[in-house]
């Protein structure tokens, strides 16, 4: 009898490890490939815990929610003061307590005393780096001390706390007596969760095919040693052993190399901030449950698919004799995937009625995997199907190749299938955010050659003081122009309405209306197409900032206009000081839009230290044409970084596969340049090896990822909208990876060619 | 079969015995109604023109092809109906096989190849390594031992697949060409190795060749031609 | 080469004049050497007196009488054992053995059971020159290599003309 089954997989663990040089190279490679994969998956299970660690920290240092009206001994006046600088965002809190048992933000032990400041670990740098001498300027406090990692949204934030003075009342200005909130945000809206779940599948499909492709790499080597053992006598069962014996070692390795990658990778994650974000090596834990099946499903995927492979190559004992012919491929149990993809969708086609609910989420992208999963198993058949009809005329690298594809079309098929998976979800994704994106999207209507900048003044400064912050504005060395307008909100007696009301001179007030002619005294009315429920009215009587006031009665209608910002102001009151004295001494909102030199490079950050003079509270922000919502920014970039990591990480499996498969023929290469096979013809030979499946590949890919993201948009009720520059971008991309490929490859090619390549084995 | 060499009785009982094999492969016909007996201790050459069915027969002798139809017998068991499970335990136990070339796995050295069949049987590692050391040894191929099959001559090669047909003690060992890719003193050094192992063993073997030096260590040749054995009847119109 | 088998194989399909025979002898196997009419009618005569073959008819026309040969069931069976009795492996045997294909295919037996035979007869001989080979001395070993390899010859001839049968029957019965 044979023995037991521990001893036969031990027996194919064995065998895997032996092998010589050849065997260990494809050990390695097969771990490596997989231990990459695997710490992919790893980083993704960790996305959970580091979204929730992040999100923790972030809600526990809340401090937007409270705003109370008394002060107490447990009381804190708070001004946000966040800036930007050199392209870095800054977050920034002025505290000044106003009792003992003031609330201290997470992160610090002890509030910033008068004129200090505590900082994050990234500002520290920053601030102690050479070029930074407008920041230090402008952040012009002491620096007392460090936020703690709990205070920080993530290692690379830029962030300080610095001690407020003489805040009280403030527009703009909070009290409050607690940090944090207690209930859950709001969550990500519907439409952007379908699409995180969406990112999800389609980026991990490939990392999935990836790993498949890996544990197959040597497996022509493989299977001639197995039907070498099936001639000494293994039956079918115990050769299903040793191959999953051997798969098992690959895949056990990768695990651990994975789980080694991943924490190597762990601890410099921290290093790098890519677009805002940086993560704490610590978050970056992977979910227990996560953890647990991908250590049990990656050694169980090799498993299974080494053994799927058996099963279709059957090894028989005279496989190291004859290779007996495979039949033709079917095409009906390939389409099943697709349909049941297409199956699961369609229901969801009809309306968006709960695109919030897990079921759909589930559904959306076990829909997805299928449909991406139909790409894999089409492309065999297709390969086959097109191939066959292929004629071997043309040149004779021509001939080598089509001949080739038609021996072995399955692996020509599963070589470009990760890319092809790849390529189709990432357009289906473009398809998807482009989509959303268009609809989210809204241009803002700004006029950017009036003006770059904005900033505004909300603790409140009467029309003098304005004025002289405008002129030190327009002092500021880089700054061109500048307009702007006190506003405030005039409010009807005696009714719960309320309207802009907006001083500044006349040419302040030409920037935001059609004014023909405007002389100091003079008041308006700015009047719009649309029916304004109750437009201000000249002698109206309205209260500003608590001052009983009259419209003029002269005010005049004017053509409101949009302000540099793209703002309009319908139904506002315009006047001049002189039209308004006693107001024009109340403490007023200030708007400034400024013009920049362009050809001054720091224009912003003076402007931004001019601004922190005036008052730390003053805030100064770029105006946009367009504005985005920036949690698609955040998404799009992700996918950005996903199908580039997942585009390279097939590239890696490609080279490794392509390099297998020619060290497998190396005898055969050896011969035809012995024969005098040139070996140009050889190289040709091998490109269209691959471009002839990578073309067969990519077009549907093309189709079935932008069907998917136009299938998804319908989903959820939006427009239809196709991204051609994107799509060809993705497209290409593919097709670049390839042609990379093969020519990394060329080298090895080029000396497998020589003659003495002949004796091997 | 007029030899007076010494040889088994013929009155043994058959190790193997076939009666009317045939074998289809698609429209050609490999083997068309053959008929044989092998019997202990025997060396039974199979000869013939390429294609006519020499391999096959062996194959299907050996249990690794099933054939269509016909009676096929290992001592007391029936190979054509016996599960694949059954017909590997016999290659394990009781067959050894030596191809032309490609049996050899290459990844691994010589001594680990021939330990190889005693190691699926569970043997342990090491006691299999000594046996398979031994058969190198009686080969005169222990120089080799450490190398792995790529590494070495044809020649020793093909004595090093012979130690490993060897090593579990077959009772028949199935030889398809075996020194087909030899020149004549390798091959002539091999084959007198085989046999003189074999005869102290009683080993049956059948020799598929074309070779007639190769057939000549042979204490008996059937010819199969299309598919069929020639046998010599009359002559008669 | 056995000229009275030879005759008697070719009267095998159907009675001749001397003179017939012979013209045919020579066509098939007389390339090199032609048989003289005297051998022809000794050789007819020793058939005669031992019973293998008998006169048919003899016609009497302007010139000398002409005998019409036939053969007799006697010398039906000595063909058949000549034929299937396989000649000693022996060098250059070639001739020999071609008239004994020629001769088969002519008279529609199997000439491969000829080879057939010819072969086990040839490997046998091998076997012997192996078994002394491998216990023998370099010498004997030297010496049976010698005998080894021109029987491999032959035996590959065998082998060859064999798969050539079918072709060699239509040109021999042209
Ligand atoms: N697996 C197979 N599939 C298809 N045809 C086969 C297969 N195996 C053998 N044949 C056919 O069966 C016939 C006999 O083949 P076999 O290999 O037995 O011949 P052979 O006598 O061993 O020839 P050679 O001396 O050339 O090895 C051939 O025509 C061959 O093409
Ligand atoms: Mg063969």
């Amino acid at each position: 009898m044979s023995p037991g089954r521990p001893r036969q997989l031990a027996f194919g663990v064995w065998l895997a490890f032996r092998g010589g040089v050849t065997g260990w190279t494809r050990l390695a490679l097969t771990a490596t490939a997989v231990g990459l994969g695997v710490a992919f998956l790893l980083l993704a299970a960790s996305v959970p815990n580091l979204l929730s660690a992040r999100d923790a920290r972030e809600s526990a240092r809340v401090d937007y929610l409270q705003d109370l009206d008394r002060r107490g001994d447990d009381t804190l006046l708070l001004g946000r003061v966040d800036t930007e600088f050199h392209g870095v965002a800054i977050r920034g809190r002025l505290l000044q307590p106003e009792g003992p048992a003031a609330p201290v933000p997470p992160g610090l032990t002890a509030l910033p005393g008068p004129g200090e400041m505590m900082v994050s670990p990234a500002l520290a740098e920053l601030l102690s780096a050479p070029g930074s001498e407008l920041l230090r300027a402008r952040l012009d406090y002491r620096v007392a001390g460090r936020i703690g990692d709990e205070g920080l949204s993530g290692p690379g934030e830029f962030a300080f706390y610095a001690a407020g003075d003489r805040l009280a009342g403030k527009s703009g200005v909070q009290r409050l007596n607690a940090f944090g909130e207690t209930g859950q945000g709001d969550g990500l809206n519907p439409r952007l969760m379908l699409l995180v779940v969406v990112a999800f599948v389609v980026l991990l499909a490939p990392v999935v095919i990836f790993l498949a492709a890996a544990v197959r790499f040597g497996g022509e080597s493989r299977d001639r040693r197995l039907a070498a053992l099936r001639l000494m006598g293994a039956d079918r069962r115990m050769t299903r052993w040793y191959a999953a014996g051997e798969a098992l070692a690959g895949g056990l390795l990768g695990l651990a190399i994975g789980t080694v990658l991943f924490l190597a990778g762990r601890r410099l994650i921290g290093r790098f901030t890519l677009w805002h974000i940086s993560v704490f090596p610590a978050d970056a834990r992977p979910s227990l449950p996560l953890t647990v099946t991908i250590a049990v499903a990656v050694p169980a995927l090799a498993v299974v698919v080494s053994l799927g492979v058996l099963r279709k190559v059957a090894v028989e004992p005279l496989g190291v004799v004859r290779r007996a012919g495979q039949g033709r491929r079917r095409l009906w149990w390939r389409l099943l995937l697709p349909i049941a993809g297409l199956a699961l969708l369609a229901p969801l086609f009809g309306g968006r009625a709960d695109t919030h609910g897990q079921l759909t989420q589930v559904q959306v992208g076990g829909g997805v995997v299928l449909l991406l999963a139909g790409v894999v198993t089409l492309l065999p058949w297709l390969v086959e199907a097109v191939v066959r009809r292929l004629g071997g005329g043309g040149g004779l690298s021509w001939q080598l190749a089509v001949r080739r594809i038609q021996m072995d079309s399955a692996s020509s098929a599963r070589l470009v299938s990760g890319v092809a998976v790849a390529v189709a979800g990432a357009i289906a994704l473009q398809t998807l955010v482009a989509g959303v994106r268009s609809v989210s999207v809204q241009d803002t209507g700004a006029d950017l050659s009036r003006a770059q900048v904005m900033a505004s003044l909300d603790e409140g400064v009467t029309f003098t003081e304005a004025k002289e912050i405008t002129a030190r504005f327009a002092a500021t060395p880089g700054v061109r122009s500048v307009t702007g307008n006190a506003t405030s909100i005039a409010l009807v007696a005696d009714a719960d309405q309320g309207m802009p009301f907006i001083m500044g001179t006349c040419a302040d007030l030409r920037e935001i209306a059609e004014i023909a002619r405007c002389r100091p005294g003079d008041a308006f009315i700015t009047i719009t197409t649309e029916d304004d429920p109750e437009p201000p009215r000249p002698g109206q009587r309205v209260v500003v900032e608590g001052t009983t006031w009259t419209i003029p009665a002269t005010a005049t209608p004017v053509k409101g206009e949009r302000s540099p910002d793209g703002g309009a102001w319908r139904g506002a009151i315009l006047v001049t000081p002189e039209a308004a004295a006693d107001l024009a001494a109340k403490p007023l909102r200030l708007l400034l839009y400024l013009g920049l030199d362009p050809s001054e490079p720091d224009a912003v950050e003076l402007v931004r230290n001019t601004a922190a003079e005036v008052s730390p509270l003053m805030r100064v922000y770029g105006i946009q044409e367009v504005q985005v919502d920036d949690r698609f920014a955040g998404i799009l970039r992700g996918i950005l970084v996903g199908t580039v990591a997942i585009l390279l990480l097939i590239g890696t499996s490609m080279l490794a596969t392509t390099l297998d498969q020619l060290r497998e023929r190396r005898a055969l290469l050896a011969t035809l340049t012995a024969f005098g096979v040139r070996r140009a013809v050889l190289t040709r030979a091998t490109l269209w090896q691959m471009a002839v499946p990578v073309a067969l590949g990519l077009v549907p890919a093309a189709l079935i990822g932008t069907g998917l993201g136009l299938a998804l948009l319908v989903m959820l009720g939006l427009p239809p909208h196709v991204g051609v520059a994107n799509l060809l971008l993705t497209v290409s991309a593919g097709a670049g990876l390839v042609t990379l490929v093969t020519l990394a490859s060329l080298p090895v090619q080029l000396r497998l060619m020589r003659p003495e390549g002949l004796r091997t084995e | 079969m007029t030899g007076e060499a010494p040889r088994p009785s013929t009155g043994q009982a058959p190790l193997l015995s076939a009666r009317d094999l045939r074998k289809t492969y698609g429209p050609t016909t490999a083997l068309d109604g053959v008929s044989l007996d092998v019997r202990p201790g025997e060396i039974v050459a199979v000869m013939g023109p390429s294609g006519s069915g020499k391999s096959t027969l062996m194959h299907c002798l050996a249990g690794i092809v099933r054939p269509d139809s016909g009676e096929l017998r290992y001592r007391d068991r029936d190979l054509i109906t016996a599960s694949d499970a059954e017909r590997s335990a016999l290659r394990r136990s009781e067959f050894g096989f030596v191809f032309q070339f490609g049996q050899l796995v290459p990844e691994l050295t010589c001594l680990e190849n021939v330990a190889l069949p005693l190691r699926m049987e569970g043997v342990r590692r090491k006691e299999a390594e000594r046996r398979a050391a031994h058969w190198l040894d009686r080969l005169d191929v222990s120089d080799v031992a450490g190398q792995r099959p790529g590494q070495v001559s044809g020649g020793q090669g093909q004595r090093v697949a012979v130690a490993r047909a060897l090593v579990t003690d077959p009772a028949v060992v199935f030889a398809d060409e075996p020194t087909g890719a030899l020149d004549s003193l390798n091959g002539e050094l091999v084959m007198r190795l085989l046999t003189e192992c074999v005869e102290q063993s009683e080993t049956a073997v059948v020799l598929v060749t074309h070779e007639p030096s190769v057939a000549a260590y042979s204490h008996r040749e059937v010819v199969v031609r299309d598919g069929r054995i020639r046998t010599s009847a009359g002559l008669s119109r | 080469m056995s000229v009275s088998h030879t005759l008697l194989a070719l009267l095998e399909r159907g009675p001749r004049h001397g003179y017939d025979l012979k013209q045919e002898f020579d066509a098939q196997f007389g390339q090199d050497r032609p048989l003289h009419y005297g051998q022809v009618y000794a050789t007819l005569a020793r058939l005669l007196k031992n019973g293998l073959v008998e006169v048919d008819a003899v016609e009497h026309g302007g010139g000398p009488e002409r005998k019409r040969y036939a053969i007799t069931a006697a010398g039906v069976s000595d063909v058949e054992g000549w034929l299937s009795r396989p000649e000693r492996p022996d060098l250059y045997l070639n001739s020999t053995l071609y008239t004994k294909v020629v001769l088969a295919l002519l008279t529609g037996r199997d000439a491969a059971t000829i080879l057939d035979v010819q072969r086990a007869a040839h490997l046998d001989l091998m076997r012997e020159l192996t078994r002394r080979k491998t216990r023998g001395d370099l010498a004997d070993a030297l010496i049976c290599d010698h005998a080894i390899f021109h029987l491999e010859a032959d035996l590959r001839w065998l082998e060859l003309t064999g798969s050539r049968l079918d072709r060699l029957a239509d040109e021999v019965r042209r």
